[in-house]
């Protein structure tokens, strides 16, 4: 097995075994992302972060991540400013950053820009989100999340509501959350369904899938609520939007109704999809999510940079 | 079969036979009729009956044997083609074309937002997800395509 240098540009170049090695190892990081312990296991390392686009929490913790394992990061500040501007093609910069720093992680507005990346890098290229397509980190650190709520990720009910068609990181979420034998509940607006040939990769990996468009129906006997954020630049009709998003809200009344150990989560920006009163329910769990990308990150650093994961050693 | 004899023999050179009715102008833009030499001729038979497929097409072009690549693009068109290399009058080779698991930089990506459409250097790349019907996904952004005709790379 080993992760150390190798590249992450989908989930489905790990394992459920690396999966799991990864989760595990994030919860040794715990206690470094919150402050509480040091660490210098990255001390002498140096990423690179190639945001083509702009982000801010993705960045945000991958810096806290690196910076809290004593490592340094170089940076691409304003991809408007520097020789991406000029003409430089995404494979010449690539190039570039791979012969300055250990591993680099690539944000880009174009789908299989990270691919392509680490095709043409000597080091390892970790995808921080390409366009609509693969956010294989985001898909890790919603499995910690439930993890670590649920003890297991094996044979959860996860609802998974909200845009399913254009959702990638939601396909990616559905895709490993099968391998774990979750059963899988689709709550999506009809225009929004999850498209033909993503069931059919998600059945081949033996999926247990169910629509149901009633939310109410599908939660009440559910482990996770998963809500996505419907885009507004998907839809060609301003309209259908202002249809489609307006009926989008998760009713906090519906979490009378659910488990005692249910939880809802969300990749967060969030725009209405949750009414802020849900925020200090026990059922919350999106800031926890948010925080947990940071031990995350830390652990998939840890093992790319150094095959160690983490504090403790093992 | 005598049907077949409309169409001037050729001493050296490629027939491709067996295509599926209709796309004999789309074999050509693959194979890229329009770069042979002068002393070439090029025949191209359309609606040709057949014992086996009802009604078919035919190409011969002289003195040229066909790429890998142009194959393959032959084979996505239409899997039932047939390949014969020609050598003084004879057949020498005759052969179904097959189907790879992999297409590399035989068709673009559809997706416009695909770095591959995005002037790197990189060859557009795809593997079979499906082979009855045929579809493929590009290994770059994941887009499935099973519509091949508007997408075929030819340069
Ligand atoms: N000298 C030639 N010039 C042009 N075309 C030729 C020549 N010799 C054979 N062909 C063509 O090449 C193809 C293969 O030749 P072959 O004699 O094997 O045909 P066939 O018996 O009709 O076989 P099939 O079952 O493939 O149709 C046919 O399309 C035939 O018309
Ligand atoms: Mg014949
Ligand atoms: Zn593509």
């Amino acid at each position: 097995m080993g992760l150390k240098g190798r590249d992450l540009v989908s989930i489905k170049d790990l394992s459920k075994e690396e999966i799991l090695s990864i989760i595990r190892a994030s919860r040794k990081h715990i206690p470094v992302a919150e402050g509480k312990r040091t660490s210098n296991l990255l001390n002498g390392k140096l990423l690179a972060l190639a945001f083509f686009e702009p982000s801010t929490r993705t960045r945000l913790s991958f810096e806290t991540a690196m910076q809290r394992l004593g490592g340094k990061i170089i940076t691409i500040a304003d991809p408007s400013v520097s020789s991406v501007s000029k003409g430089e093609t995404l494979s010449d910069t690539v190039r570039m950053l791979s012969g300055y720093a250990d591993a680099i992680v690539i944000r880009h507005p174009n789908e299989g820009a990270s691919r392509l990346a680490s095709l043409v890098a000597d080091k390892p290229v970790i995808n921080a989100g390409d366009g609509a397509g693969q956010h294989p980190t985001q898909t890790l650190l919603d499995l910690a999340t439930m993890d670590e709520r649920f003890g297991t990720l094996s044979g959860l009910k996860v609802v998974l509501m909200g845009d399913l068609r254009y959702g990638r990181t939601v396909h990616s979420l559905a895709y490993a959350l099968a391998l774990f034998g979750a059963h899988l509940v689709l709550a999506s607006p009809p225009s929004l369904r999850i498209p033909e040939h993503i069931r059919a990769d998600l059945e081949q990996v033996g999926a247990d899938l169910r629509e149901e468009e009633d939310l109410r129906k599908a939660v009440h006997d559910a482990d996770v609520l998963y809500v996505t954020r419907i885009q507004k630049e998907r839809f060609g009709d301003l309209a259908e939007y202002s249809r489609v998003s307006s009926g989008y809200r998760l009713d906090p009344r519906l979490l009378n109704e659910v488990k005692p150990s249910f939880i809802v989560m969300h990749p967060l920006p969030r725009v209405a999809e949750i009414p802020s009163e849900v925020d200090t329910s026990t059922h919350a769990a999106y800031f926890r999510q948010a925080f947990l990308a940071v031990p995350v990150r830390m652990a998939l650093l840890s093992l790319v940079l150094t095959g160690n994961p983490g504090p403790g050693g093992g | 079969m005598v049907r077949e004899l409309k169409i001037t023999p050729i001493k050296n050179g490629t027939v491709i036979d067996h295509v599926t009715s209709g796309l004999a102008l789309e074999v050509l833009r693959i194979i890229g009729a329009s770069n042979l030499d002068k002393e070439s001729t090029v025949s191209v038979a359309l609606h040709v009956r057949s014992r086996r497929m009802g009604w078919k097409d035919i190409v011969k072009v002289e003195n040229m044997e066909l790429s890998a690549q142009k194959i393959n693009a032959i084979a996505l068109l239409s899997p039932t083609a047939t390949i014969s290399i020609i050598r003084d009058f004879k057949v020498v080779e005759k052969r179904p074309v097959t189907l790879p698991d992999r297409f590399t930089g035989v068709l673009k990506c559809p997706n416009p937002n695909c770095i591959t459409n995005k002037g790197e250097p990189v060859e557009p790349d795809f593997e079979v997800v499906r082979r009855r019907p045929l579809a493929l996904r590009c290994l770059f952004c994941d887009r499935y395509v099973d519509d091949f005709l508007p997408h075929l790379n030819t340069r």
